[in-house]
């Protein structure tokens, strides 16, 4: 298990926060115990590696609101326990953190969660928290990161600092663990450009407002990319592995959406400064919904986007060049059941990526998702050759209390 | 005014003790029947004006065919927009299945374009622009439609009076107003609407909503009415019955406040975040 003083010390925290509060706190618990079940359709070509898995994970909050609700405390910590790999059984405070709103105010400090950007097949712009690699592929699952937030809604749109004094090493598998890159990272080895390293003190602007039809973001971050290059070198038993290191980056981006009856328009991009390098990645797509087809209430909706890197094709981004379309089907029941299935298409080296996603609720408490990746024709030089043998299909399910 | 689901009333005593008593006092009425239709709605609207902003919590079960339930909770908050070309702001915070729980729906309803609206998503801590041409659809998988709780602007509709008769039970005993409402904006699930309205009150007692293809869908009961702060009426038991499927959902309204200082920023997409 790893985090463990992360975690200790945002107990302590939240133990100061709650005696801090005047009065006595009206503590709201909720959360989820949630199995898994993992089976790949290929064995692994590391040895080690195996055609199924189970796991199990937890989240719980605790949420208490006083003073009108203008000041609350949240704790989340998550943890799972995992069969075959020791980095995913890992435990992370996802949340921790004090706020109090004072009229257009908002004041955080503690550990939170962002999110920043639009867009469905990847976030480009979405940089705060680091990616909790090892709960999915797709970097939706992110690290609590240690933050103060200052922001205020003002009549010219919503302004936002983030000082951010900690930074999180994104999560790999281990050997056994599945889907992995063939060669494994050690983060044993993690070298940092900063000689702060983790203690690297980063920071964070954004600015986003809405103009009728428009939705506009723009950001500015400078300090530790949570994006690590992944270097080619050896364990202390002369294995080759891969080692991260983390760049500090200048990164101007922004996002934008136009919602114009059912279609929506999307776009992300940033300019990036790292290294002695400028570079420039962008994504953007449409988004339509079909309401009620058929006279039934059922919804279909189609998006379509394109991920484009100026650098073409290259080792550190598999979506350099690629398109993306997906259908998600709701069809608006009781037990919200929604069925998302998308491709991914990779015009420089003709890789495919399927993923399919089907989930509903059964009973009140229960909520059973069952998801799916398939890669297909992907040759040596994609850099998401590594998992052309980790096809795999998961069902989890949720309990909810 | 119809489903006046999500408003509230004025907080401070002043206007309280400035309310008109309410009285059974007859309202002049035009006698063209789509004048009288709109006077009807616009003498409902007039008794609502004024609540400034409200909260509320609303518990929702759903009820298929088979007798099978689920329950949804949400707390709700509005604010009004005296100005009559603006929508009131709504924000509705789910508690209920824990799934959702957290997921945050804030609008800034229109009269006849579609209203602006964001969606907030906990898990990922998200707020996503959603698309609001959506209005016939099923609101969290119940019998009520989006449209159906959006705020009943009097803009939104053209009226026409059709006759005077008994209200349907419980108050059987009153006179109703029987006014044909037809939605003006775009994307509705309905050609048109019957409403009943009380005639000592102006208060919606019963709706028939009728389908694209002019075939009964849907009938609203509106019970348990209470005043509160001397002047608004709310509607605390809401029972929507699907005529084509079998299948219903009992809404129910509880611990209504009003002027409880709510302001533009609760209804800002950073608002949302925070919702509770």
């Amino acid at each position: 298990m790893r985090s463990t003083n992360m975690l200790a010390g945002a107990a302590a925290f939240a133990a100061l926060a709650t005696a801090a509060a005047a009065d006595p706190l009206d503590i709201r618990v909720r959360g989820y115990v949630e199995p898994e079940l993992q089976a790949f359709v290929e064995s692994g070509n590391v040895s080690g590696q195996r055609r199924w898995n189970a796991s199990v994970a937890t989240e719980v909050s605790f949420e208490s609101f006083w003073d009108n609700s203008n000041q609350w405390i949240v704790v989340k910590p998550f943890a799972r326990l995992d069969l075959r790999d020791g980095n995913r059984s890992h435990a992370d405070m996802r949340e921790a953190k004090y706020a109090r709103a004072i009229d257009n105010w908002e004041f955080r400090i503690g550990i939170d969660k962002v999110f920043w950007g639009v867009t469905e097949a990847v976030h480009l712009v979405d940089i705060i928290n680091q990616s909790d690699f090892v709960e999915s592929i797709d970097g939706e699952e992110k690290l609590g990161q240690p933050m103060v937030m200052v922001s205020t809604v003002q009549d010219f749109g919503t302004l936002t600092g983030y000082l951010l004094p900690f930074f999180r090493e994104r999560t790999f598998p281990g050997r056994k663990g599945r889907p992995a890159f063939d060669i494994p990272v050690d983060d044993n080895q993690t070298l940092y450009e900063s000689g702060a390293k983790e203690h690297h003190v980063d920071f964070a602007l954004r600015y986003a407002n809405t103009f009728d039809i428009w939705d506009v973001g723009v950001s500015y971050f400078q300090g530790t990319n949570r994006n690590p290059l992944l270097l080619p070198g050896l364990d202390a038993g002369g294995n080759p592995v891969l080692v991260p290191f983390y760049a500090q980056a200048n990164r101007v981006s922004t996002d934008v959406q136009a919602t114009s009856g059912a279609w929506l328009y999307k776009f992300e991009g940033f300019w990036q400064e790292q290294l002695n390098e400028q570079h420039l990645q962008a994504t953007g797509g449409i988004e339509y919904t079909f309401y009620g087809i058929f006279d039934t209430p059922s919804d279909v909706g189609v998006v379509a986007e394109y991920v484009w890197d100026d650098r073409g094709a290259n080792p550190q981004n598999p979506f350099a060049n690629d398109m993306f379309m997906a259908l998600r089907w709701t069809p608006n029941d009781a037990a919200s059941t929604a069925v998302l299935a998308g491709a991914t298409v990779d015009l420089d080296t003709q890789a495919l990526g399927f993923s399919i996603e089907a989930e509903r609720r059964f009973g009140d408490d229960y909520f059973v998702s069952l998801e799916g990746r398939f890669f297909a024709n992907v040759p040596r030089t994609d850099p998401l050759f590594s998992y052309s043998d980790d096809s795999f299909l998961q069902l989890r399910i949720a309990r909810y209390f | 005014m119809p489903i006046r689901i999500l408003s509230g009333s004025v907080g401070f005593a002043l206007a309280a003790m400035l309310a008109l008593p309410v009285s059974a006092e007859p309202v002049a009425l035009p006698d063209d029947p789509e004048a009288k239709g709109r006077a009807i709605a616009e003498e409902t609207d007039r008794r609502n004006r004024g609540f400034g902003d409200s909260r509320a919590s609303m518990h929702m079960i759903l009820e298929n065919a088979y007798g099978e339930t689920s329950t949804r909770e949400l707390r709700s908050m509005t604010l009004e927009k005296p100005n009559p070309d603006e929508g009131d702001w709504t924000l509705n915070v789910f508690d209920k299945p824990r799934d959702v729980d957290g997921t945050a729906l804030l609008t800034h309803a229109r009269i006849l374009d579609p209203d602006d609206q964001w969606m907030y998503l906990p898990a990922v801590k998200r707020v996503k622009r959603i698309s609001s041409v959506n209005k016939s659809g099923p609101f969290m998988g119940s019998e009520f439609a989006f449209e159906d709780f959006s705020s009943t602007e009097i803009d939104k509709y053209g009226y026409k009076w059709l006759r005077d008769e008994a209200c349907p039970e419980p108050v059987a005993d009153r006179t109703c107003h029987v006014t044909e409402r037809t939605p003006l904006y775009e994307h509705s699930g309905y050609t048109r609407q019957i409403a009943w309205t009380d005639t000592t009150d102006y208060q919606p007692r019963k709706i028939e909503y009728y389908d694209r293809k002019d075939e009964l869908l849907k009938t609203l009961a509106l019970t348990e009415y209470n005043l509160h702060e001397g002047k608004f009426w709310r509607a605390h038991d809401l029972y929507m019955q699907n005529v084509v499927t079998g299948k219903s959902t009992r809404l129910t309204w509880e611990s209504f406040e009003f002027g409880t200082g709510l302001t533009q920023n609760d209804f800002s997409t950073n608002a949302l975040q925070r919702a509770r």
